[in-house]
Protein backbone atom coordinates (compact mmCIF):
# COMPACT_ATOMS: atom_id res chain seq x y z
CA UNK A 1 0.00 0.00 0.00
CA UNK A 2 1.43 3.34 -0.87
CA UNK A 3 -1.70 5.41 -1.04
CA UNK A 4 -2.55 8.05 1.48
CA UNK A 5 -5.89 6.35 2.13
CA UNK A 6 -7.48 9.61 3.26
CA UNK A 7 -10.80 9.22 4.99
CA UNK A 8 -12.72 12.25 6.23
CA UNK A 9 -15.60 11.85 8.64
CA UNK A 10 -17.65 13.85 11.10
CA UNK A 11 -18.12 12.08 14.39
CA UNK A 12 -20.96 13.08 16.68
CA UNK A 13 -20.67 12.89 20.47
CA UNK A 14 -23.68 12.91 22.77
CA UNK A 15 -22.00 12.63 26.17
CA UNK A 16 -21.67 16.10 27.68
CA UNK A 17 -18.08 17.33 27.77
CA UNK A 18 -17.29 19.20 30.99
CA UNK A 19 -14.85 22.05 30.32
CA UNK A 20 -12.13 23.54 32.47
CA UNK A 21 -14.10 26.78 32.77
CA UNK A 22 -16.97 24.95 34.50
CA UNK A 23 -19.18 25.17 31.41
CA UNK A 24 -19.95 22.10 29.37
CA UNK A 25 -20.85 21.14 25.82
CA UNK A 26 -23.90 18.90 25.85
CA UNK A 27 -23.10 17.44 22.42
CA UNK A 28 -20.59 18.16 19.73
CA UNK A 29 -19.13 17.10 16.41
CA UNK A 30 -15.48 16.52 15.58
CA UNK A 31 -14.29 16.49 11.98
CA UNK A 32 -11.55 13.95 11.54
CA UNK A 33 -9.25 12.86 8.75
CA UNK A 34 -7.37 9.58 8.93
CA UNK A 35 -4.56 8.33 6.75
CA UNK A 36 -3.05 4.89 6.40
CA UNK A 37 -4.43 1.88 8.21
CA UNK A 38 -4.87 0.98 11.86
CA UNK A 39 -3.12 -2.34 12.49
CA UNK A 40 -4.77 -5.28 14.22
CA UNK A 41 -3.13 -4.43 17.55
CA UNK A 42 -4.32 -0.80 17.18
CA UNK A 43 -0.89 0.39 18.32
CA UNK A 44 0.33 2.25 15.21
CA UNK A 45 -1.88 5.34 15.60
CA UNK A 46 -0.38 8.83 15.52
CA UNK A 47 -2.45 11.81 16.56
CA UNK A 48 -1.53 15.11 14.87
CA UNK A 49 -2.64 18.18 16.83
CA UNK A 50 -3.11 21.42 14.94
CA UNK A 51 -2.05 24.94 15.78
CA UNK A 52 -3.97 28.20 15.54
CA UNK A 53 -5.28 28.32 12.00
CA UNK A 54 -5.02 24.73 10.80
CA UNK A 55 -7.48 21.87 10.80
CA UNK A 56 -8.10 18.15 10.47
CA UNK A 57 -6.77 18.36 6.91
CA UNK A 58 -3.16 17.36 7.58
CA UNK A 59 -2.03 15.63 4.40
CA UNK A 60 -2.80 15.12 0.75
CA UNK A 61 -5.35 16.83 -1.48
CA UNK A 62 -8.67 17.63 0.15
CA UNK A 63 -11.54 15.34 -0.95
CA UNK A 64 -13.62 18.38 -1.89
CA UNK A 65 -10.86 20.54 -3.38
CA UNK A 66 -7.81 18.81 -4.86
CA UNK A 67 -5.88 22.09 -4.80
CA UNK A 68 -6.22 22.27 -1.03
CA UNK A 69 -3.18 20.34 0.21
CA UNK A 70 -2.97 19.38 3.88
CA UNK A 71 -1.11 21.77 6.19
CA UNK A 72 1.59 19.25 7.17
CA UNK A 73 1.84 17.39 3.87
CA UNK A 74 5.65 17.56 3.91
CA UNK A 75 5.66 15.65 7.23
CA UNK A 76 2.80 13.18 6.87
CA UNK A 77 2.08 10.81 3.98
CA UNK A 78 3.38 7.75 2.16
CA UNK A 79 7.18 7.76 2.43
CA UNK A 80 7.16 11.00 4.45
CA UNK A 81 8.81 11.29 7.91
CA UNK A 82 5.53 10.22 9.52
CA UNK A 83 4.97 7.44 7.01
CA UNK A 84 1.33 6.57 6.43
CA UNK A 85 2.44 3.24 4.98
CA UNK A 86 3.44 2.34 8.54
CA UNK A 87 1.28 4.53 10.77
CA UNK A 88 -2.42 5.24 11.08
CA UNK A 89 -2.43 9.03 11.30
CA UNK A 90 -5.31 11.07 12.66
CA UNK A 91 -5.95 14.77 12.14
CA UNK A 92 -8.77 16.30 14.17
CA UNK A 93 -10.29 19.74 14.01
CA UNK A 94 -10.50 21.06 17.56
CA UNK A 95 -13.60 22.29 19.33
CA UNK A 96 -14.11 26.01 18.81
CA UNK A 97 -12.45 25.95 15.43
CA UNK A 98 -14.18 26.89 12.20
CA UNK A 99 -13.58 23.96 9.87
CA UNK A 100 -16.55 21.77 10.72
CA UNK A 101 -16.10 20.72 14.33
CA UNK A 102 -18.47 22.34 16.78
CA UNK A 103 -17.51 25.97 17.24
CA UNK A 104 -18.93 29.49 17.40
CA UNK A 105 -20.32 29.21 13.85
CA UNK A 106 -22.26 26.03 14.69
CA UNK A 107 -25.94 26.15 15.49
CA UNK A 108 -26.66 25.90 19.20
CA UNK A 109 -29.52 23.39 19.27
CA UNK A 110 -31.02 25.10 22.33
CA UNK A 111 -31.23 28.62 20.87
CA UNK A 112 -31.42 27.50 17.20
CA UNK A 113 -28.86 30.22 16.45
CA UNK A 114 -25.10 30.13 15.94
CA UNK A 115 -23.25 29.99 19.27
CA UNK A 116 -21.34 33.16 18.48
CA UNK A 117 -20.23 34.83 21.71
CA UNK A 118 -21.97 32.09 23.70
CA UNK A 119 -19.53 29.41 22.69
CA UNK A 120 -17.66 28.48 25.88
CA UNK A 121 -13.97 29.29 26.26
CA UNK A 122 -12.05 26.07 25.63
CA UNK A 123 -8.55 25.16 26.74
CA UNK A 124 -5.78 22.91 25.51
CA UNK A 125 -6.76 20.43 28.23
CA UNK A 126 -10.40 20.48 27.03
CA UNK A 127 -9.26 19.66 23.51
CA UNK A 128 -7.28 16.72 24.84
CA UNK A 129 -10.38 15.43 26.64
CA UNK A 130 -12.34 15.61 23.40
CA UNK A 131 -9.50 13.94 21.49
CA UNK A 132 -9.41 11.17 24.10
CA UNK A 133 -13.09 10.47 23.47
CA UNK A 134 -12.32 10.38 19.77
CA UNK A 135 -9.54 7.86 20.44
CA UNK A 136 -12.03 5.72 22.39
CA UNK A 137 -14.43 5.87 19.47
CA UNK A 138 -11.71 4.83 17.03
CA UNK A 139 -10.65 1.94 19.27
CA UNK A 140 -7.22 3.36 20.11
CA UNK A 141 -6.10 2.67 23.66
CA UNK A 142 -2.55 3.96 23.30
CA UNK A 143 -1.09 6.22 20.63
CA UNK A 144 2.26 5.33 19.12
CA UNK A 145 2.77 9.10 19.13
CA UNK A 146 0.94 12.33 19.79
CA UNK A 147 2.58 15.08 17.80
CA UNK A 148 2.16 18.77 17.20
CA UNK A 149 3.89 22.04 16.43
CA UNK A 150 3.37 25.28 18.36
CA UNK A 151 -0.09 25.09 19.96
CA UNK A 152 -0.21 21.50 18.68
CA UNK A 153 2.89 20.76 20.75
CA UNK A 154 1.05 22.04 23.83
CA UNK A 155 -1.69 19.49 23.18
CA UNK A 156 0.91 16.73 22.85
CA UNK A 157 2.41 17.76 26.22
CA UNK A 158 -1.03 17.89 27.82
CA UNK A 159 -1.76 14.39 26.51
CA UNK A 160 1.41 13.07 28.14
CA UNK A 161 0.20 14.14 31.58
CA UNK A 162 -3.59 13.85 31.22
CA UNK A 163 -3.38 10.32 29.79
CA UNK A 164 0.17 9.14 30.55
CA UNK A 165 -0.64 5.51 29.79
CA UNK A 166 -2.13 6.35 26.42
CA UNK A 167 0.90 8.03 24.82
CA UNK A 168 4.01 6.04 23.91
CA UNK A 169 5.82 8.99 22.30
CA UNK A 170 5.23 12.69 22.60
CA UNK A 171 6.59 14.90 19.81
CA UNK A 172 6.68 18.59 20.70
CA UNK A 173 7.88 20.97 17.98
CA UNK A 174 8.43 24.74 18.14
CA UNK A 175 6.38 24.90 21.30
CA UNK A 176 6.52 26.32 24.81
CA UNK A 177 5.43 25.31 28.31
CA UNK A 178 3.63 28.66 28.60
CA UNK A 179 3.23 31.96 26.80
CA UNK A 180 5.45 34.85 27.83
CA UNK A 181 4.03 38.29 28.61
CA UNK A 182 5.22 39.32 25.13
CA UNK A 183 3.35 36.41 23.51
CA UNK A 184 0.16 37.32 25.38
CA UNK A 185 0.64 40.96 24.42
CA UNK A 186 0.68 40.10 20.72
CA UNK A 187 -2.44 37.98 21.18
CA UNK A 188 -4.12 40.86 22.97
CA UNK A 189 -3.41 43.26 20.12
CA UNK A 190 -4.88 40.72 17.70
CA UNK A 191 -7.99 40.22 19.82
CA UNK A 192 -8.42 43.94 20.26
CA UNK A 193 -8.37 44.41 16.51
CA UNK A 194 -11.33 42.00 16.28
CA UNK A 195 -13.21 43.24 19.34
CA UNK A 196 -13.04 46.85 18.19
CA UNK A 197 -14.26 46.14 14.66
CA UNK A 198 -17.76 47.68 14.33
CA UNK A 199 -18.88 44.56 12.49
CA UNK A 200 -18.06 42.36 15.49
CA UNK A 201 -21.41 42.96 17.22
CA UNK A 202 -20.27 41.43 20.48
CA UNK A 203 -19.44 38.18 18.68
CA UNK A 204 -22.94 37.68 17.25
CA UNK A 205 -22.16 39.08 13.81
CA UNK A 206 -23.54 36.05 11.96
CA UNK A 207 -27.12 37.19 12.33
CA UNK A 208 -26.24 40.60 10.85
CA UNK A 209 -24.82 38.94 7.75
CA UNK A 210 -21.41 40.55 8.30
CA UNK A 211 -17.99 39.47 9.54
CA UNK A 212 -15.42 41.65 11.35
CA UNK A 213 -13.17 41.35 8.40
CA UNK A 214 -10.89 44.31 8.98
CA UNK A 215 -10.32 43.26 12.59
CA UNK A 216 -9.54 39.70 11.61
CA UNK A 217 -7.25 40.92 8.85
CA UNK A 218 -5.32 43.11 11.26
CA UNK A 219 -5.12 40.27 13.80
CA UNK A 220 -3.57 38.04 11.18
CA UNK A 221 -1.10 40.72 10.10
CA UNK A 222 0.14 41.11 13.67
CA UNK A 223 0.26 37.36 14.18
CA UNK A 224 2.09 36.79 10.95
CA UNK A 225 4.94 39.09 11.96
CA UNK A 226 5.59 36.85 14.94
CA UNK A 227 5.79 33.74 12.74
CA UNK A 228 8.71 35.04 10.68
CA UNK A 229 12.23 35.90 11.75
CA UNK A 230 13.68 39.36 11.26
CA UNK A 231 16.35 37.91 8.98
CA UNK A 232 13.77 36.05 6.96
CA UNK A 233 11.76 39.24 6.42
CA UNK A 234 14.92 41.15 5.56
CA UNK A 235 15.81 38.57 2.96
CA UNK A 236 12.32 38.21 1.50
CA UNK A 237 11.43 41.90 1.39
CA UNK A 238 14.23 44.08 2.67
CA UNK A 239 13.19 47.64 2.00
CA UNK A 240 12.01 46.81 -1.50
CA UNK A 241 9.35 49.14 -2.80
CA UNK A 242 6.13 47.70 -4.17
CA UNK A 243 6.27 48.89 -7.75
CA UNK A 244 5.18 47.64 -11.14
CA UNK A 245 8.02 46.69 -13.48
CA UNK A 246 9.52 49.83 -15.00
CA UNK A 247 7.65 52.16 -12.62
CA UNK A 248 9.45 54.98 -10.85
CA UNK A 249 11.19 54.01 -7.62
CA UNK A 250 10.65 57.43 -6.08
CA UNK A 251 8.73 57.52 -2.78
CA UNK A 252 5.05 58.33 -3.24
CA UNK A 253 4.80 60.22 0.04
CA UNK A 254 1.48 58.60 0.87
CA UNK A 255 0.05 55.93 3.15
CA UNK A 256 -0.76 53.52 0.36
CA UNK A 257 1.30 50.38 0.12
CA UNK A 258 4.86 51.59 -0.37
CA UNK A 259 7.00 48.65 0.73
CA UNK A 260 6.84 45.03 -0.42
CA UNK A 261 6.47 43.83 3.16
CA UNK A 262 3.29 45.89 3.53
CA UNK A 263 1.83 44.32 0.43
CA UNK A 264 2.72 40.86 1.71
CA UNK A 265 1.11 41.41 5.12
CA UNK A 266 -2.04 42.86 3.58
CA UNK A 267 -2.26 39.90 1.25
CA UNK A 268 -1.87 37.46 4.14
CA UNK A 269 -4.49 39.36 6.14
CA UNK A 270 -6.94 39.49 3.23
CA UNK A 271 -6.58 35.81 2.47
CA UNK A 272 -7.01 34.80 6.09
CA UNK A 273 -10.05 36.98 6.68
CA UNK A 274 -11.94 35.22 3.89
CA UNK A 275 -11.71 31.75 5.41
CA UNK A 276 -11.22 32.11 9.15
CA UNK A 277 -13.75 32.94 11.83
CA UNK A 278 -13.12 35.85 14.18
CA UNK A 279 -14.67 34.16 17.21
CA UNK A 280 -12.44 31.17 16.62
CA UNK A 281 -9.43 33.47 16.53
CA UNK A 282 -10.42 34.86 19.92
CA UNK A 283 -10.97 31.40 21.40
CA UNK A 284 -7.76 29.85 20.15
CA UNK A 285 -5.53 32.75 21.13
CA UNK A 286 -7.09 32.56 24.59
CA UNK A 287 -6.41 28.83 24.76
CA UNK A 288 -2.78 29.67 24.00
CA UNK A 289 -2.70 32.30 26.77
CA UNK A 290 -4.18 29.98 29.38
CA UNK A 291 -1.89 27.02 28.74
CA UNK A 292 0.45 26.70 31.70
CA UNK A 293 0.67 23.16 33.07
CA UNK A 294 3.11 24.26 35.79
CA UNK A 295 0.58 26.67 37.25
CA UNK A 296 -1.03 24.04 39.47
CA UNK A 297 2.44 23.06 40.72
CA UNK A 298 3.64 26.45 42.00
CA UNK A 299 5.20 27.13 38.62
CA UNK A 300 7.31 23.98 38.79
CA UNK A 301 7.23 22.42 35.31
CA UNK A 302 9.26 19.42 36.48
CA UNK A 303 6.49 18.47 38.89
CA UNK A 304 3.88 19.15 36.23
CA UNK A 305 5.52 16.68 33.86
CA UNK A 306 6.40 14.12 36.56
CA UNK A 307 3.65 11.67 35.72
CA UNK A 308 4.33 11.54 31.99
CA UNK A 309 5.35 8.09 30.80
CA UNK A 310 5.98 8.87 27.15
CA UNK A 311 9.33 9.17 25.46
CA UNK A 312 9.76 12.70 24.17
CA UNK A 313 11.15 14.26 21.04
CA UNK A 314 11.44 18.04 21.41
CA UNK A 315 12.49 20.19 18.46
CA UNK A 316 13.06 23.95 18.29
CA UNK A 317 14.32 26.34 15.63
CA UNK A 318 17.17 28.78 16.18
CA UNK A 319 15.45 31.88 14.77
CA UNK A 320 12.01 31.23 16.30
CA UNK A 321 11.50 34.22 18.58
CA UNK A 322 7.81 33.52 19.18
CA UNK A 323 8.54 30.22 20.95
CA UNK A 324 12.31 30.44 21.15
CA UNK A 325 14.69 27.50 21.76
CA UNK A 326 14.95 28.63 25.42
CA UNK A 327 11.27 27.70 25.86
CA UNK A 328 11.87 24.21 24.47
CA UNK A 329 14.89 23.85 26.74
CA UNK A 330 12.59 24.50 29.72
CA UNK A 331 10.55 21.50 28.61
CA UNK A 332 13.71 19.42 28.14
CA UNK A 333 15.01 20.40 31.57
CA UNK A 334 11.75 19.42 33.23
CA UNK A 335 11.86 16.05 31.46
CA UNK A 336 15.50 15.51 32.46
CA UNK A 337 14.69 16.41 36.07
CA UNK A 338 12.26 13.46 35.97
CA UNK A 339 14.70 11.21 34.08
CA UNK A 340 12.09 10.85 31.35
CA UNK A 341 13.37 9.66 28.00
CA UNK A 342 13.99 12.71 25.84
CA UNK A 343 15.73 13.71 22.66
CA UNK A 344 16.12 17.37 21.82
CA UNK A 345 17.13 18.81 18.47
CA UNK A 346 17.76 22.50 17.96
CA UNK A 347 17.52 23.13 14.24
CA UNK A 348 19.53 26.00 12.82
CA UNK A 349 16.93 27.39 10.42
CA UNK A 350 16.36 30.95 9.20
CA UNK A 351 12.56 30.92 9.00
CA UNK A 352 11.47 31.75 12.54
CA UNK A 353 8.42 30.05 14.05
CA UNK A 354 7.10 29.05 10.61
CA UNK A 355 10.10 26.73 10.19
CA UNK A 356 8.13 23.89 11.73
CA UNK A 357 5.89 23.83 8.64
CA UNK A 358 8.67 24.16 6.08
CA UNK A 359 10.97 21.71 4.35
CA UNK A 360 14.28 21.27 6.13
CA UNK A 361 16.48 18.23 5.63
CA UNK A 362 17.89 18.19 9.15
CA UNK A 363 14.49 18.71 10.80
CA UNK A 364 12.73 16.14 8.68
CA UNK A 365 15.71 13.79 8.99
CA UNK A 366 15.39 13.79 12.78
CA UNK A 367 11.62 13.30 12.62
CA UNK A 368 11.98 10.47 10.10
CA UNK A 369 14.66 8.69 12.13
CA UNK A 370 12.63 9.07 15.30
CA UNK A 371 9.47 7.63 13.75
CA UNK A 372 11.46 4.75 12.28
CA UNK A 373 12.54 3.88 15.82
CA UNK A 374 8.93 4.14 17.00
CA UNK A 375 7.92 1.71 14.30
CA UNK A 376 10.71 -0.69 15.29
CA UNK A 377 9.35 -0.64 18.86
CA UNK A 378 5.84 -1.39 17.57
CA UNK A 379 7.12 -4.31 15.53
CA UNK A 380 9.10 -5.64 18.50
CA UNK A 381 5.97 -5.46 20.64
CA UNK A 382 3.92 -7.27 18.03
CA UNK A 383 6.66 -9.87 17.65
CA UNK A 384 6.79 -10.55 21.37
CA UNK A 385 3.04 -10.96 21.93
CA UNK B 1 35.18 25.58 10.13
CA UNK B 2 32.41 23.65 11.86
CA UNK B 3 33.25 20.64 13.96
CA UNK B 4 30.82 18.62 11.84
CA UNK B 5 33.19 18.63 8.91
CA UNK B 6 36.00 17.01 10.87
CA UNK B 7 36.00 13.38 12.01
CA UNK B 8 36.26 13.18 15.80
CA UNK B 9 39.66 12.47 17.24
CA UNK B 10 39.78 8.81 17.30
CA UNK B 11 41.47 5.80 18.38
CA UNK B 12 38.48 5.86 20.72
CA UNK B 13 37.39 2.27 21.24
CA UNK B 14 40.44 1.40 23.32
CA UNK B 15 39.23 3.62 26.15
CA UNK B 16 35.67 2.26 26.26
CA UNK B 17 36.59 -0.85 28.23
CA UNK B 18 38.73 1.13 30.67
CA UNK B 19 35.81 3.48 31.35
CA UNK B 20 33.35 0.59 31.71
CA UNK B 21 35.35 -0.67 34.70
CA UNK B 22 34.21 2.42 36.62
CA UNK B 23 30.52 2.22 35.69
CA UNK B 24 28.01 0.46 37.96
CA UNK B 25 25.44 -1.77 36.23
CA UNK B 26 22.01 -0.11 35.76
CA UNK B 27 23.33 3.32 36.74
CA UNK B 28 22.57 6.60 34.98
CA UNK B 29 25.11 8.07 32.61
CA UNK B 30 25.49 11.33 30.71
CA UNK B 31 27.99 11.45 27.85
CA UNK B 32 29.02 15.00 26.98
CA UNK B 33 30.11 15.34 23.38
CA UNK B 34 28.72 11.89 22.65
CA UNK B 35 29.37 12.02 18.90
CA UNK B 36 27.47 9.37 17.00
CA UNK B 37 26.61 7.57 20.24
CA UNK B 38 29.11 4.71 19.86
CA UNK B 39 30.15 4.83 23.52
CA UNK B 40 26.56 5.12 24.74
CA UNK B 41 25.60 2.07 22.72
CA UNK B 42 28.60 0.16 24.04
CA UNK B 43 28.10 1.08 27.68
CA UNK B 44 24.40 0.27 27.53
CA UNK B 45 25.26 -3.15 26.16
CA UNK B 46 27.85 -3.96 28.83
CA UNK B 47 26.38 -2.12 31.85
CA UNK B 48 22.68 -1.62 31.01
CA UNK B 49 23.03 2.05 31.88
CA UNK B 50 20.27 4.62 31.58
CA UNK B 51 21.85 6.87 28.98
CA UNK B 52 21.70 10.45 27.79
CA UNK B 53 24.09 12.12 25.39
CA UNK B 54 24.85 15.75 24.61
CA UNK B 55 26.06 16.65 21.15
CA UNK B 56 26.17 19.78 19.01
CA UNK B 57 26.82 18.45 15.49
CA UNK B 58 23.66 17.85 13.45
CA UNK B 59 24.92 14.68 11.75
CA UNK B 60 25.92 13.14 15.09
CA UNK B 61 22.58 14.03 16.68
CA UNK B 62 20.86 12.30 13.77
CA UNK B 63 23.13 9.26 14.17
CA UNK B 64 22.12 9.05 17.85
CA UNK B 65 18.41 9.28 17.00
CA UNK B 66 18.89 6.47 14.48
CA UNK B 67 20.36 4.38 17.28
CA UNK B 68 17.38 5.16 19.49
CA UNK B 69 19.51 7.04 22.03
CA UNK B 70 18.40 9.99 24.17
CA UNK B 71 20.40 12.89 22.83
CA UNK B 72 20.25 16.57 23.70
CA UNK B 73 21.55 18.99 21.09
CA UNK B 74 23.48 21.79 22.72
CA UNK B 75 26.84 23.49 22.80
CA UNK B 76 28.91 22.51 25.84
CA UNK B 77 30.42 25.98 25.88
CA UNK B 78 27.02 27.12 27.17
CA UNK B 79 27.39 25.08 30.38
CA UNK B 80 25.09 22.41 31.72
CA UNK B 81 22.11 24.42 32.93
CA UNK B 82 19.73 21.68 31.77
CA UNK B 83 21.17 19.24 34.30
CA UNK B 84 20.56 19.36 38.03
CA UNK B 85 23.28 18.88 40.70
CA UNK B 86 24.38 15.27 41.13
CA UNK B 87 21.62 14.14 38.78
CA UNK B 88 23.77 11.46 37.11
CA UNK B 89 25.73 8.59 38.60
CA UNK B 90 28.40 9.19 35.96
CA UNK B 91 29.14 12.07 33.63
CA UNK B 92 31.56 11.24 30.82
CA UNK B 93 33.63 13.84 29.00
CA UNK B 94 35.46 11.64 26.54
CA UNK B 95 38.12 13.27 24.34
CA UNK B 96 36.10 16.45 24.37
CA UNK B 97 37.83 18.58 27.02
CA UNK B 98 40.49 19.73 24.57
CA UNK B 99 37.83 21.05 22.16
CA UNK B 100 36.18 23.38 24.69
CA UNK B 101 37.28 26.98 25.30
CA UNK B 102 35.72 27.27 28.74
CA UNK B 103 37.88 24.58 30.31
CA UNK B 104 37.52 25.50 33.97
CA UNK B 105 33.82 26.13 33.67
CA UNK B 106 33.06 22.82 31.95
CA UNK B 107 35.11 20.88 34.51
CA UNK B 108 33.26 22.55 37.36
CA UNK B 109 29.95 21.82 35.63
CA UNK B 110 30.86 18.18 35.02
CA UNK B 111 31.61 17.53 38.69
CA UNK B 112 28.50 19.47 39.72
CA UNK B 113 26.21 17.22 37.64
CA UNK B 114 27.93 13.86 38.11
CA UNK B 115 28.33 11.89 41.32
CA UNK B 116 31.46 10.63 39.59
CA UNK B 117 32.94 11.79 36.30
CA UNK B 118 35.17 10.33 33.66
CA UNK B 119 37.37 12.75 31.76
CA UNK B 120 39.63 11.65 28.95
CA UNK B 121 41.90 13.61 26.61
CA UNK B 122 44.86 13.10 24.26
CA UNK B 123 48.16 13.69 26.03
CA UNK B 124 50.13 16.33 24.16
CA UNK B 125 53.27 15.42 26.11
CA UNK B 126 53.63 11.98 24.52
CA UNK B 127 57.25 11.56 23.42
CA UNK B 128 56.35 11.50 19.71
CA UNK B 129 54.64 14.88 20.05
CA UNK B 130 57.61 16.27 21.97
CA UNK B 131 59.89 15.02 19.24
CA UNK B 132 57.79 16.60 16.50
CA UNK B 133 57.87 19.95 18.26
CA UNK B 134 61.63 19.64 18.87
CA UNK B 135 62.01 19.37 15.11
CA UNK B 136 59.94 22.50 14.76
CA UNK B 137 56.60 21.05 13.62
CA UNK B 138 53.28 20.60 15.44
CA UNK B 139 52.61 16.91 16.02
CA UNK B 140 50.28 14.84 13.84
CA UNK B 141 49.70 11.36 15.24
CA UNK B 142 47.02 8.72 15.79
CA UNK B 143 45.84 10.51 18.92
CA UNK B 144 46.23 13.97 17.35
CA UNK B 145 45.22 13.29 13.76
CA UNK B 146 44.84 16.93 12.69
CA UNK B 147 47.07 19.58 11.25
CA UNK B 148 47.43 22.68 13.38
CA UNK B 149 45.21 24.62 10.94
CA UNK B 150 42.23 22.24 10.94
CA UNK B 151 42.23 20.77 14.42
CA UNK B 152 39.08 21.02 16.53
CA UNK B 153 41.35 20.99 19.56
CA UNK B 154 41.51 24.45 21.09
CA UNK B 155 43.22 23.57 24.39
CA UNK B 156 46.58 21.83 24.43
CA UNK B 157 47.17 19.94 27.66
CA UNK B 158 49.25 17.19 29.19
CA UNK B 159 48.72 14.68 31.97
CA UNK B 160 50.69 16.88 34.37
CA UNK B 161 48.70 19.96 33.33
CA UNK B 162 45.37 18.27 33.95
CA UNK B 163 46.35 17.07 37.39
CA UNK B 164 47.52 20.55 38.35
CA UNK B 165 44.24 22.10 37.17
CA UNK B 166 42.16 19.44 38.93
CA UNK B 167 44.00 20.23 42.14
CA UNK B 168 43.43 23.95 41.70
CA UNK B 169 39.68 23.44 41.03
CA UNK B 170 39.32 21.15 44.05
CA UNK B 171 38.52 18.13 41.91
CA UNK B 172 39.44 14.78 43.49
CA UNK B 173 41.17 12.28 41.24
CA UNK B 174 39.84 8.82 42.12
CA UNK B 175 41.53 6.82 39.40
CA UNK B 176 43.64 7.10 36.28
CA UNK B 177 44.26 4.90 33.28
CA UNK B 178 46.79 5.91 30.64
CA UNK B 179 46.80 4.20 27.25
CA UNK B 180 48.93 4.14 24.17
CA UNK B 181 47.55 2.39 21.09
CA UNK B 182 45.08 0.57 23.29
CA UNK B 183 47.70 -0.76 25.72
CA UNK B 184 47.95 0.40 29.32
CA UNK B 185 50.98 2.50 30.17
CA UNK B 186 52.18 2.19 33.76
CA UNK B 187 55.51 3.94 33.71
CA UNK B 188 56.48 7.54 32.88
CA UNK B 189 52.91 8.02 31.74
CA UNK B 190 53.31 11.66 30.69
CA UNK B 191 56.02 10.54 28.26
CA UNK B 192 54.61 7.24 26.99
CA UNK B 193 50.84 7.72 27.27
CA UNK B 194 48.87 9.18 24.38
CA UNK B 195 45.41 9.00 25.95
CA UNK B 196 44.64 9.76 29.60
CA UNK B 197 41.41 8.69 31.30
CA UNK B 198 40.53 9.99 34.75
CA UNK B 199 37.85 9.12 37.22
CA UNK B 200 37.16 12.24 39.25
CA UNK B 201 34.59 13.86 41.50
CA UNK B 202 33.92 17.23 43.04
CA UNK B 203 35.43 17.71 46.45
Amino acid sequence: MSELNLLRQTIHFEDPLPLQSGASLSHYDLVVETYGKLNAQANNAVLICHALNASHHVAGPSPDDPKDIGWWDNMVGPGKPVDTNLFFVIGVNNLGSCFGSTGPMSINLESKEPYGAHFPVVTVEDWVEAQARLADRLGIRCFAAVMGGSLGGMQAMAWATQYPERVAHCVVIASTPKLSAQNIAFNEVARNAILSDPDFHGGNYYKYGVVPKSGLRLARMVGHITYLSGDDMAEKFGRDLQRAVGASDEYKFSFDVEFAVESYLRHQGDKFSTYFDANTYLLITRALDYFDPARRFDGDLSRALAKAQAQFLVISFSTDWRFAPERSREIVKALLDNKHQVTYAEIDAPHGHDAFLLDDLRYHGIARAYFEKIYEQIETKIGST
Amino acid sequence: MGLETVPRSIPARSDFAAIADWIEPNSSLLDLGCGDGAFLEYIHRVRNTQNYGVEIADNDVLACVKKGLNVIQQDLEGGLALFADKSFDTVVLSQTLQTIHETESILSEVVRVGKQCVVSFPNFAHWSHRLAVSFGRMPVSKSLPYEWFNTPNVRVLTIADFEALAHRLGIDILGRVVLHEGQRVNWAVNLFGSLAIYRVRGA
